[in-house]
């Protein structure tokens, strides 16, 4: 039987597998609302890790590894900013060239660092709540990456829906001809989209490296970022549904594992496959709920003012 | 002139455009023109379609900015190098393409057109009030994605309003508008002069000029024609201006013998998407050889899920569409092609004519079905250019090489290459959704008399288009169409503008309006 301490360690498990996803995506989710099809997610993830790590292990400050990662995510997203936005070249092409890209810059920068180890960022702790059963470890006992993507939530749906910002934002997604003629700055509101992207990238990439797996593997965000774009489209570009579909994507992918663990005799292919099927379902599911509310209309259209 | 009087009486213009000039390429849309406006005068900008209106007011409002040539405000020159510069000095445009969101609600695109963080809350109970003093009917919590376009339209008036404008540009506000809606729109835009705000109103239709402008400026071709008083003018005299020349009028042929039925539509009902446009509500009609029937009525109305029902782009129940005594509903374009039927969709480029195709190409993207052109799967270049050739000369295409890009002519070439390019086929029906859309006055006369030729020769012709008074002049019998449903069609010479008017707003011909319900 599972007992209280193994319960609480698996979902404590889900939450962290769940926080890469959780950043990544809600940083391309507020790029695409925006109208800009962010392909390079990956590359950015993966820039972010390695740069993260390396200042991480040199300077032995996981704060300053984490500014790093979400500075290097922020800059090679400006490489696809200046491409897609201010170049209007097409989107989805210069995203996998940001893609690739990044993979390649990783592996330069970590390959010094493979086979080194450094502390996993640690639990923070609330004495008394953290040692209670199972809510314990799970809700009071995570590092501050979790926190802080709960918190990056909370504020990109209230941005979104509530502020001026967030409306302007989803005006230049939504029609980027009329809010260009309403005197908005489309591709400057672009281009601070798409940097948030990197830098929420570079953040999970941070946790990938820092947290999660605190070490240097070349490929270890693993397609992590197209995951997360993903997740984006089928939560038909709604925080909330984001936040479902990355914890129901952590949640299958660690009981898979645990599943793998006691030797049913399922292919452990096909069990591997299992977060990616339940994500597609539950998500398509919810898309077909929310019919209507699509992509944002200006989505992969690049914009090109007359002058 | 020398404009020194300071405060002097004459009424000093608000906004002045002076020689201003703008070059696309080779083409210079704008050629040295300049207009004045007042505070309280509604001030036409006439002409054809480009004819250069709309450079024009974009770079009076900073979406353009002019190669040479300045603006005035209130006498002192100005550069707005954006629209937000425009509008904080006072200047609102509504576009004849709304600049509208249609995810949002009314208030929150109302807020994307203010500077400054307004609560929501606050904005609608502000809408409500201007809602009420200019009598323009808009809710303000309501998906724009819902509203009708006059409702739109509306949105874009009130947005405008907002920001307090000193002049409010109106780029052919009425072009999408019922009668009734255009009334209401021209009782607002008096209210507006009286309290002395300067409107520009562009237009291209006369009889609305001649009732509610001071002053008319107009271009033809780019260039600055001349500055009229419109009421001393006649709808004739300022159609010269805008043209250059007399209008030619389609010759109406009365004597011309009905035969059989080559159309037939029969309880045609297709269900909405639920996003766009309206589903058709069972439709029936029948067109005869050797007559024109139009289907007037406002954009947005079911037009389009029509044209596809008919042309087979959306296929449907077998019987509910019948060409010439073959059930087609059910049928792809391909094969109601092969039954001799043609079809002329609305939008020219991207539907009609692949815009980066050479025009030889384009010839062969709806005659690949014939015989002759085509054989074995294989293109015959000898038939096909013999073909293309016929409609260029016998249609009076005009462009520039041998066989440019379809992007690269005209949209009245464009158009009567397209229209030639079904009328070659020698069809016995043919279906032309706005058959002169944005087309010149020369070009869409021609288009007119081709296809009253061809009903002579025994073709039918189905016409659908926005424009009353094409279809008043060379259809046999008008319908209606509104949210999705058909009137009966009425010979020409039975009804009337009014009537038709009042269908086109969903009355169905139930005229009697205004006695109180007796339930």
């Amino acid at each position: 039987m599972l007992d209280a301490a193994i319960l609480g360690a698996v979902l404590a498990s889900v939450v962290a597998a769940a926080t890469t996803l959780l950043l990544a995506s809600l940083g391309e989710l507020v790029a695409e609302r925006a109208g800009t099809l962010n392909l390079g997610v990956e590359g950015m993830m993966i820039v972010g890790a390695a740069v993260g790590y390396a200042t991480a292990y040199s300077t032995g400050s996981l704060l300053l590894g984490t500014l790093a990662a979400i500075l290097a995510g922020t800059a090679l997203s400006l490489v696809f900013a200046g491409l897609a936005v201010w170049l209007a070249t097409n989107q989805v092409a210069s995203g996998l060239a940001t893609t690739i890209l990044g993979l390649g810059l990783a592996g330069l920068i970590g390959s010094s660092f493979v086979g080194t180890r450094i502390d996993a960022a640690p639990a923070l702790r609330v004495p008394g709540l953290t040692d209670l059963p199972v809510v314990g470890p799970v809700l009071f006992g995570q590092d501050a990456f979790v926190y802080a993507s709960i918190l990056l939530l909370i504020a990109v749906a209230y941005g979104l829906a509530r502020t001026r910002a967030g409306l302007v934002l989803r005006a230049v997604g939504e029609n980027h001809a009329a809010a260009h003629a309403l005197g908005h700055p489309v591709r400057r509101i672009r281009t601070l989209a798409v940097m948030f992207g990197g830098a929420c990238a570079g953040l999970a990439g941070a946790h990938l490296s820092l947290a999660y797996t605190p070490f240097w593997a070349a490929d270890m965000t693993a397609g992590r970022g197209w995951i997360a774009l993903a997740l984006v489209v089928f939560s038909a570009w709604r925080p909330l549904w984001l936040l479902a579909g990355a914890y129901l994507f952590g949640a299958v992918s660690i009981l898979q594992l645990h599943v793998q663990g006691f030797g049913l005799g399922i292919p452990s292919q096909l069990l591997s496959s299992l977060p990616y099927l339940a994500t597609i379902a539950a998500l398509v599911v919810i898309s077909a709920l929310k019919r209507g509310q699509g992509a944002p209309a200006s989505l992969g259209v690049p914009f090109v003012p007359d002058r | 002139m020398a404009a020194s009087a300071e405060g002097a009486a004459a009424p000093a213009s608000l906004l002045e455009a002076v020689e201003l000039t703008k070059r696309f390429g080779a083409l210079v849309a704008n050629d040295h023109v300049s207009l004045s406006i007042r505070a309280g005068e509604t001030h036409a900008l006439l002409g054809e379609n480009g004819a250069g209106k709309s450079t024009l007011v974009k770079m009076m409002c900073g979406l353009l900015q002019p190669d040479s040539g300045e603006l005035l405000y209130e006498g002192a020159p100005i550069v707005f190098p954006d629209p937000a510069s425009s509008r904080t000095r006072g200047v609102g445009v509504v576009f004849q393409h709304f600049a509208l969101f249609d995810a949002m609600t009314v208030v929150e695109n109302v807020a994307l057109g203010l500077p400054g963080h307004e609560p929501l809350s606050a904005l609608a109970a502000r809408i409500d009030d201007c809602v009420q003093r200019y009598g323009l009917t808009v809710e303000p919590w309501r998906r724009v994605g819902e509203l009708s376009v006059g409702e739109r339209q509306r949105v874009e008036i009130v947005r405008c309003l907002l920001g307090n404008p000193r002049v409010l540009i109106l780029d052919e506000p009425t072009s999408v508008l019922t009668p009734d809606e255009s009334e209401s729109l021209f009782r607002t835009v008096d209210l507006l002069t009286s309290e002395g705000r300067a409107v520009l109103f562009i237009s291209h239709k006369l009889d609305e000029v001649r009732r509610l402008c001071h002053r008319a400026t107009v271009l033809r071709g780019g260039k600055f024609i001349a500055e009229v008083d419109p009421k001393q003018e006649t709808a004739s005299s300022l159609a010269r201006l805008m043209v250059g020349a007399e209008v030619p009028r389609t010759p109406r042929l009365v004597t011309h013998e009905m035969g059989e039925p080559r159309l037939l539509v029969r309880n045609l009902t297709v269900a909405g998407d639920g996003s766009r446009g309206s589903a058709l509500h069972d439709i029936n009609l029948e067109i005869r050889a050797g007559e024109i029937v139009g289907i007037a009525g406002v954009a947005g109305n079911g037009q389009t899920a029509l044209f596809e029902a008919l042309s087979g782009e959306a296929p449907g129940d077998p019987e509910s569409v019948v060409i010439d005594t073959v059930p087609a509903g059910g049928l792809g374009p391909t094969e109601r092609r092969a039954l001799r039927a043609g079809f002329v969709p609305e939008e020219r480029l991207g539907h009609a004519a692949a815009p980066d195709m050479p025009l030889s190409d384009n010839v062969l993207l709806t005659t690949h079905g014939d015989g002759g052109i085509v054989s074995h799967g294989v293109v015959r270049h000898s038939p096909l250019k013999r073909y293309f050739q016929g409609i260029v000369k016998g249609f009076d295409v005009r462009f520039g090489g041998k066989d440019p890009k379809a992007r690269r002519l005209s949209g009245g070439n464009l158009q009567k290459f397209v229209i030639g390019r079904e009328v070659l086929r020698d069809p016995v029906l043919i279906v032309v959704d706005q058959p002169t859309w944005g087309v010149d006055a020369a070009a869409a006369a021609f288009i007119r008399t081709t296809l009253r030729e061809r009903a002579a020769k025994g073709c039918a012709v189905l016409v659908i288009s926005q424009d009353l008074d094409e279809l008043l002049e060379f259809t046999d019998r008008i319908a209606v169409m509104s949210e999705g449903r058909l009137t009966p069609p009425v010979p020409v010479a039975e009804t009337s503008r009014e009537a038709i008017g009042l269908a086109m707003g969903g009355m169905h011909g139930h005229g009697a309006e205004g006695g109180s319900h007796a339930a």
